[in-house]
């Protein structure tokens, strides 16, 4: 009944050069398909141009323009330096306590922000969804890695922290990309569950700011790991951006030593929500354009 | 040569509506739902009931031939957007299959992921990747887009400060410079001033010229009739006529404009009828009945009107008015002063009245026939919806452009142009 997938090779007449057609299948949905990685590939410009769009529009019109990816973090940096470090006398060993913050803030504003666009990036695009045919999954992709560029403006205050503090990295600051592409696969991850979700239930609108905040809490951007108890750190440490932030203070501070367990734990958490995230997400694909 | 670019083989595409399932759902009713699950086991019919099933397309199967322009016709509902769409991978099948052989580009809106915060500069880029174009490829193309566009000037100002023309015009000036092999078109044509849609027009017409397989839905009939190599009509989701545009549209026009040329009363309405005048036969009648019974602006037609008179002592008289599609009346009109028949009384029996209308007189479009019959001038039969028909256009006189043509009525009128005056310097030249 179907007919063999040959690419066919036909002498176009008044070109007189070979062209290999592709053929497109158009069948009904049938169970899930694998992630296509060549066809991915072949949209990277796409890709490419909404990581652009969503940069050049995100401070469009605005007075201060790109100062706001440096603001974010920094008075928030300057807020837990007064409430935490000098009102309730958190302990940071030798570490100041501001630099403290803004290392752990790096990676978690970059986080907040990635999960709270991608999450609401398919509904944004919907437009975009129900009108051209390109692998969806490239729009929460797009809208995560977005954010790299606020992430990379920030991180040029924390090399003036550095300076101005007298800290001088260790070797261990070479690791630092593969703890970025950590905090980025768990955006990611948590980007694809909510995206897909916020597809069929607004709910997950009003869910991520509250996601956000409380996420907050569970993760050591404020205060120390050490602050958790013992027998509360596997619990704790099912988040994986416990992993994220400890994982930044080692490569940049190196202050205390890294939990090698606690990080390979936090790699496979990571691993098994973004499988998950993209089973489910591949699953609902089908109905993004009759549902959205 | 002909080989398939387009295979579509029994697609179908069933949505559901008004159940539980509406589109959008919240977490707050899965979870109750969940919660309300055996309950609903038990009253299962019941929610069946309410899950209705509705077939946006079936049982849709044909194939078009690379190079071939398909044109595709029917109400608003019928399902040609749904078919496009499928066909353009947004969204999926229900059943059935259909293999599309080359590069396809879909066009399924014009400006689709244009953001009104970026440039005109910037949309093109952005547009042009969302299409499925190169970086390079808009690069090359970029210089064309803004001169197709006309708007050099605004290049680098937001679209959202853009007049809804110039935004539509940057919008369709990306859209005409992609160059797929196989082209997916959703009524795009309806844009912009006669100027610029007879430029989109020329530009669709080249892309047919070029070889290029075009899949092409719309509401103008002409541009159909003219650009296309054979036509389908869809209704209720099912393909209902194909073949050559010219018949598949006149199906379409007679099947969905509530056409009726010709009208009686049956006999029993007709005895049980003691007025002393009363209808029997009303129809529309082109001249040249040989041409499908169709009437084009050109077809001389007349309006005959069948009707007993049982009294010979009344006057009757049979005026009509004339309305066209948007119901403005065209004229009113009953005999002439001078007619054989005026102001005599009418003798009993059949009788029959034909107003004859010329060729070249009406514009196109629907048109609608108010018919009044006066005994003794008093208005007895009243039908406000006597006849309706339909004045086709011709394609001879549109070059390529296919708007409406404005005005009330299109007569044929003669024209004259001669030289009058000779300017003076040029009578002393040599």
């Amino acid at each position: 009944m179907t007919t063999p997938v040959i690419p066919k090779l036909l002498t176009d007449s008044s070109k007189s050069t070979i062209t290999n057609r592709p053929v497109t299948k158009v069948r009904p949905p049938q169970g899930l398909a694998p992630l296509d990685f060549h066809e991915l590939w072949a949209y990277r410009e796409l890709l490419y141009f909404l990581v652009w769009r969503d940069v050049k529009v995100r401070y469009k019109q605005t007075a201060i323009g790109v100062t706001w990816a440096v603001l974010q973090p920094f008075i928030t940096m300057v807020v837990f330096s007064i409430v935490f470090g000098q009102l309730m006398q958190v302990s940071t060993g030798e570490t100041p306590y501001p630099v403290f913050a803004y290392v752990a803030l790096l990676p978690w504003t970059f986080f907040a922000s990635a999960i709270s666009r991608s999450g609401n990036s398919l509904v944004y695009d919907a437009n975009l969804i129900s009108k051209v045919y390109f692998p969806r999954v490239i729009i929460p992709l797009a809208a995560v890695l977005s954010n790299l560029v606020d992430f990379g403006v920030a991180f040029t205050i924390l090399i003036g922290m550095l300076l101005l503090f007298g800290i001088v990295p260790s070797i261990s600051i070479l690791t630092l990309p593969f703890f970025l592409l950590l905090a980025l696969m768990t955006a990611l991850a948590i980007g694809l569950w909510l995206s897909a979700l916020n597809v069929k239930y607004r709910d997950v609108n009003y869910a991520i700011p509250f996601l956000i905040q409380v996420w907050l809490f569970l993760t050591p951007v404020a205060y120390p790991t050490t602050v958790v108890q013992e027998h509360w750190r596997f619990l704790y440490s099912l988040n994986p951006m416990v992993g994220v932030v400890e994982g930044f203070r080692w490569a940049l501070l190196g202050q205390q030593n890294l939990s090698w367990d606690l990080m390979l734990f936090s790699i496979l958490i990571v691993l098994a929500l973004f499988a998950g995230g993209l089973f489910y997400f591949r699953r609902m694909e089908f109905e993004f354009a009759d549902v959205v | 040569m002909s080989e398939a670019a387009i295979q579509v083989r029994n697609l179908g595409k069933r949505y559901r509506i008004g159940g539980p399932r509406e589109a959008y759902g919240t977490l707050r009713d899965t979870i109750s739902s969940a919660a309300m699950a055996p309950l609903n086991w038990l009253r299962n019919r019941n929610l069946n009931a309410r899950l209705q099933e509705f077939w946006a397309l079936r049982d849709v199967s044909f194939e078009v031939q690379r190079g071939e322009v398909l044109g595709i016709i029917g109400r608003n509902g019928a399902g040609k957007s749904t078919l496009l769409k499928i066909l353009a991978r947004v969204t999926y099948p229900t059943i059935g299959e259909a293999d599309v052989c080359g590069r396809v580009g879909s066009l399924l809106e014009v400006g689709t992921g244009f953001h009104p915060e970026l440039t005109g500069r910037e949309n093109i880029f952005l547009n042009g990747a969302v299409l499925g174009m190169r970086k390079a490829e808009i690069q090359r193309k970029f210089d064309e887009i803004v001169d197709f566009a006309e708007i050099e000037r605004f290049l680098d100002t937001p679209v959202k400060r853009y007049s809804s023309g110039m935004y539509m015009r940057l919008a369709f000036a990306v859209a005409a410079h992609l160059e797929p092999e196989i082209l997916i078109v959703d009524e795009v044509l309806a844009v912009g001033d006669a100027a610029f849609q007879k430029k989109c027009l020329g530009k669709m017409g080249n892309a047919t010229k070029d070889g290029r397989t075009v899949l092409f839905v719309s509401h103008n009939l002409l541009a159909v009739e003219n650009l296309c190599n054979w036509a389908i009509y869809l209704e209720g989701g099912k393909i209902i006529k194909r073949g050559e545009p010219g018949e598949v549209i006149s199906a379409y026009l007679r099947n969905s404009l509530s056409i009726s040329t010709e009208r009686s009363w049956n006999a029993k309405e007709v005895e049980q009828n003691t007025e002393a005048v009363h209808l029997q036969h009303v129809r529309v009648r082109p001249a040249d009945e040989c041409d499908r019974g169709s009437i084009t602006i050109h077809t001389p037609f007349s309006l005959e009107f069948d009707y007993w008179n049982s009294d010979p002592t009344a006057r009757i008289t049979v005026c009509f008015s004339l309305y066209n599609q948007h119901d403005i009346l065209l004229f009113n009109i009953g005999p002439p002063v001078e007619s054989a028949s005026k102001g005599k009384p009418s003798p009993n029996g059949l009788l029959r009245t034909i107003c004859h209308i010329p060729g070249d007189f009406l514009n196109d479009g629907l048109h609608r026939v108010e018919l009044t019959i006066l005994r003794n001038d008093v208005p007895v039969i009243n039908e406000s919806h006597a006849l309706t028909f339909n004045v086709q256009d011709s394609l001879q006189e549109r070059e390529d452009w296919y708007g409406d043509w404005p005005g009330a009525i299109r007569p044929n009128l003669k024209w004259e142009s001669n030289l009058i005056l000779i300017p003076e310097d040029q009578n002393h030249s040599p």
